[in-house]
């Protein structure tokens, strides 16, 4: 029992003294006559083991701590180097480990997240589509896996305060959707079922953050008035900090009113679904429920629920396979980078260990005992991977607002990862495990080495069968750079494939701009006619413009329009994958504005009123698709409600991102949309093509727009190649990031072999003397360790490249067609990588070249 | 007053010392004694109420060898009850002049206290 108790004092301690206070414990036991005695001994002899056991294990680490502070004192360009390379590793690998799991572990910010789940409706070709408000209102009858069940559709409107009017983003939604997510307003109250009702006061909900820029965190905006598109909103309340539902930087919510008309057409899909499962529903049990109940709708509505299932998945789950790819390669570019610096740092150690394998054998014959040594190199690899910890996670937090453009926009989270328990966490136990695994390697060294062999052979030889190992290190630290660099330079001509694609349009001095109507203000086409005549044509008599136009939504920007079936034969079609086409207003001259060439008839004119035909302008890729080898002018076709006529064929262009193929287009003349029709529709992008800068024109765009209609905002103010750009913004981040990481590896790689190089002269100083004093010229000395670093970097290149090759094809759905075996890549990594071992083992090279065999030999 | 030393500043600097430090000087200023033997003896000077553990017996020890205040020593005083594995400690130079600042330290300490009537004038 005693014997166990002395387990807790350290082995030298109880090497030393264990026996005698085992005995000394014995007298003492001996000499206590009674039982109450006995058991007062035990409980004394417990806590003073306790006490005294860890006095002791502090004291020694006091004396570690303190040595290793004057050995790293005495070796400044070690101990900084560790500190570095640790700190590069532990800080790439905190930073990826900080954004993924923010992105992809961490639950989501509302209570008991992992029972919410989106619903939405499945056609073929069309895996998560809206819901139909009615198909909506059926479902939420009859489904009985939810505790509560909601849907709600993306808001934009329009603010009008004391100052500029101001566009707003966020949702309409049923009561039940803040139900579903269990979260309530910080202010006020959240939305009831008595807000939902046709008719009913509107009400709306502003985010903390609307609330403190735009009324100045005044605790009175509960009750208060504020205009939305014209219509007066009763504000109910402000909704937390970290709301950031349906996404990042929704600033209001408005209670979603059906009205009666909205329950008519199967077709018109735009609500998104939330629920909350029922604490003993499964999401797969709902998943068979609503199946089964889209199967019984397809029954009443043969014809427009044709082949309509329900999807039911997890809110977590709504991060595209995409961002997915992209954060796990991240991760695993960083965890390549730790690899390498935890090579780098044995290397370092064990090149330190050869070196001081004379003071090691020195305290092991003084007496000090292998378990003293051991602990002494454990708290110097500790300490040296601690401070590179440290650094590393301030590195890492210093580098995640960067990171935040890679957080998809998509989920309900906010933009900047936060750092937090798990995190930091994460950060210690990586930095202890590789302190510990990493210092062990020098004693595993020692142990192999026997003490009074240490002693003979002095600090002369460096030991060639050590050598291998820290060979194989350097080997694997050229290896994994290689495949950070082909990863780097995969994307990077995926990137430039992709700025090569021709959108179809000219990016070069447009302006373009967003003035997003209020409604009903402007539900007829007569306002509408008002406001777009008179911005267009004061905006074209501005000096430096050439032309001006409104469509829809522009190509490319973040609204990507609606689709609607197209019935050839005249006749309305339910929606399938291969019958629909994209919709959009157009003003005349919106082609010439954007350069977009018209191949067949001709452009929309003022005479294209209501009264008129209906008529159509489609994209070549919309004939090719329905039109085949057919004339397509002249052609008639049933779209979006009505018999249209196509007058004019214009060329494609990108329009859902660079990258996807361009989708049949629909361009209906804007003079065409009815009245409190496809509201959603009206145009409101605005393209200014100009002669010199386009920004230019920015402020007398701006008093245009105002003196047309004051409470009209005027939003998202870029030229088209900012919002082209906008397109690429996540992936040249991305490539940033990894590039970053990549360089961080090659340096690690030089640095790995330059340690390795410069060692194996300094431990070979005296053979190179004796191969020169017997007549070996400079070239050759040269040519040796040239030889030696070539070989190694050669057999990194190799492994590299192999594993390259493996890991590339992984990454194929980011290269948009690049070949995963691209030769470009692979050759200039594997030249890079060379070139950083031949600059790695320069020096070490002329200073073997500057070896003077005289001095050499006399010192022999 | 006391006699200055070359080595004043390094025992000063070790003072206060801790109360088992003091008492296992004490307990070897007559004789080398073995650790129980040590216990004994500091129990015994001060009627038991004072009873050193073995963990701190010895952790005492090691910190006060690597001091320098006491040495480990091959005689063996009393060759008849003696065992061959026990170890015997004896006071260094420097040990014993640590003592005696410490039992000084301490007699001005009762010299104040008893100028202010915080202590009987003689025993």
């Amino acid at each position: 029992m005693y014997r166990w108790l002395l387990r807790l004092y350290p082995a030298s301690f109880r090497n030393e003294y264990g026996r005698e206070m085992a005995t000394a414990f014995a007298r003492e036991r001996r000499d206590t006559r009674t039982a109450l005695g006995m058991a007062a001994l035990w409980l004394r002899v417990i806590a003073d083991t306790c006490v005294n056991a860890a006095g002791i294990h502090w004291d020694i680490l006091r004396q570690d701590l303190r040595y290793t502070l004057r050995t790293l004192r005495r070796t400044p360009a070690f101990a900084l180097t560790a500190v570095t390379v640790v700190a590069l590793g532990i800080g790439a690998t905190t930073a990826a480990f900080s954004l993924a799991d923010f992105v992809l572990i961490r639950p989501l910010p509302f209570p008991e997240a992992d029972r919410l789940v989106r619903f939405s409706e499945e056609r073929p070709g069309f895996p998560r589509m809206e819901l139909a408000p009615s198909n909506y209102r059926d479902l939420k009858q009859m489904a009985t896996s939810f505790e509560a069940l909601g849907a709600y559709r993306g808001l934009s409107v329009n603010l009008v305060g004391a100052r500029q009017p101001l566009r707003l983003q966020g949702a309409a939604m049923t009561a039940d959707v803040l139900a579903a997510l269990a979260v309530r307003p910080m202010m006020g109250r959240p939305f009831t079922a008595a807000d939902d009702v046709a008719g009913a006061p509107a009400t709306a909900l502003v985010s903390y953050a609307l609330w403190q820029q735009e009324f100045g965190g005044d605790a009175s905006i509960v009750g208060r008035p504020v205009r939305l598109d014209g219509e007066v909103y009763t504000v109910i309340g402000v909704m937390p900090r970290d709301f950031n539902f349906p996404s990042r930087g929704a600033q209001l919510w408005t209670a979603m009113r059906f009205v009666p008309a909205d329950f008519v057409d199967r077709n018109n899909n735009y609500l998104q679904g939330i629920a909350r499962l029922r604490r003993d529903v499964s999401v797969d049990a709902a998943r068979t429920e609503m199946s089964m109940l889209a199967g019984r709708l397809q029954q009443p509505y043969p014809k427009e629920n044709e082949q309509t299932g329900v999807s039911v998945i997890r809110l977590r789950d709504g991060v595209s396979q995409q961002s997915r790819t992209l954060l796990v390669a991240l991760f695993g570019a960083a965890v390549c980078v730790l690899l390498i610096a935890c090579a780098n740092l044995t290397n370092l150690l064990l090149a330190r260990a050869i070196v001081r394998r004379r003071e090691m054998a020195v305290r092991i014959a003084l007496g000090a005992g292998r378990e003293r040594v051991l602990r002494q190199l454990l708290t110097e690899s500790l300490v040296v991977t601690g401070a590179g910890g440290v650094l590393g996670l301030a590195l890492a937090a210093a580098t995640l607002p960067i990171l935040s453009r890679l957080v998809p926009t998509a989920l309900p989270i906010a933009e900047t990862p936060s750092m937090d328990v798990r995190v930091v966490g994460f950060a210690m136990a990586l930095t202890m495990v590789t302190g510990v695994a990493f210092g062990i390697v020098p004693l595993l060294q020692h142990h192999r080495d026997r003490a009074s062999e240490g002693l003979r052979e002095g600090a002369r030889s460096g030991g060639s069968g050590r050598e291998g190992m820290r060979g194989a290190l350097v080997v694997a630290e050229i290896t994994a750079s290689v495949v950070l660099l082909v990863m780097c330079g995969l994307l990077l001509r995926a990137l430039w494939t992709i700025q090569a694609i021709d959108p179809g349009f000219r990016l070069e001095h447009t302006l373009t701009a967003r003035t997003s109507l209020p409604m009903p203000k402007y539900e007829t086409l007569g306002a509408r006619t008002g406001f777009y005549d008179g911005v267009l044509s004061e905006i074209r008599a501005l000096r430096g413009v050439s032309s001006a136009a409104y469509i829809s939504f522009l190509p490319l920007g973040d609204m990507r329009g609606g689709i609607f079936p197209v019935g050839i034969s005249g006749h309305v079609e339910s929606r399938r994958e291969d019958n629909v086409a994209f919709l959009r207003y157009v003003t005349p001259g919106f082609f010439q504005t954007l350069g977009i060439p018209i191949l067949q008839g001709r452009d929309v004119r003022d005479a294209d009123h209501l009264d008129g035909p209906p008529v159509a302008i489609v994209s070549a890729s919309f004939v090719t698709q329905f039109l085949p080898g057919q004339e397509a002018l002249g052609r008639r076709f049933n779209f979006a409600a009505a018999n249209r006529e196509i007058v004019g064929v214009v060329a494609d262009v990108k329009m859902r991102g660079l990258t996807r193929v361009s989708e049949p287009q629909v361009y209906i003349p804007h003079r065409q949309l009815p009245d409190r029709t496809y509201e959603w529709f009206a145009p409101k992008d605005l393209a200014v093509r100009a002669t010199g800068d386009p920004l230019a024109l920015v402020s007398a765009v701006r008093a245009i727009v105002q003196r047309a209609d004051a409470e009209v905002p005027l939003s998202d103010i870029q030229t088209l190649e900012q919002l082209v750009d906008g397109d690429l913004a996540s992936r040249v981040t991305q490539l940033r990031v990894l590039g970053a990481f990549a360089g961080v590896a090659l340096v690690l790689g030089g640095i790995g072999i330059h340690g390795l190089l410069a060692f194996a002269v300094s431990a070979r100083v005296r053979e190179i003397g004796i191969r020169m004093a017997l007549g070996a010229r400079r070239a050759d000395v040269v040519a040796m360790i040239a030889k030696r670093s070539l070989s190694l970097s050669a057999v990194g290149v190799g492994a590299g490249i192999v594993l390259a090759y493996t890991s590339g094809r992984w990454l194929q759905s980011l290269l948009v067609g690049v070949s995963p075996a691209d030769g470009m890549a692979f050759a200039v990594a594997a030249a890079l990588a060379a070139a950083t071992a031949i600059a790695g083992s320069l020096r070490p090279a002329l200073r073997a070249a500057r070896v003077d065999p005289v001095t050499v030999i006399r010192l022999e | 007053m006391r006699e200055r030393n070359p080595n004043a500043d390094a025992i000063m600097a070790m003072l206060p010392l801790l109360p088992a430090t003091f008492h296992i000087l004490v307990a070897l200023a007559d004789e080398d004694r073995h650790g129980y033997a040590i216990i004994q003896d500091v129990a015994a000077r001060t009627d038991g109420s004072i009873r050193l553990s073995p963990g701190t017996l010895y952790r005492s020890i090691q910190r006060m060898l690597e001091d320098g205040l006491i040495v480990e020593t091959d005689e063996r005083p009393s060759p008849e009850d003696d065992d061959e594995r026990r170890r015997y400690y004896r006071l260094t130079t420097l040990g014993t002049a640590v003592a005696k600042a410490e039992a000084a330290r301490l007699m001005d300490l009762v010299r104040m206290a008893r100028a202010r009537g915080l202590a009987p004038r003689k025993v």
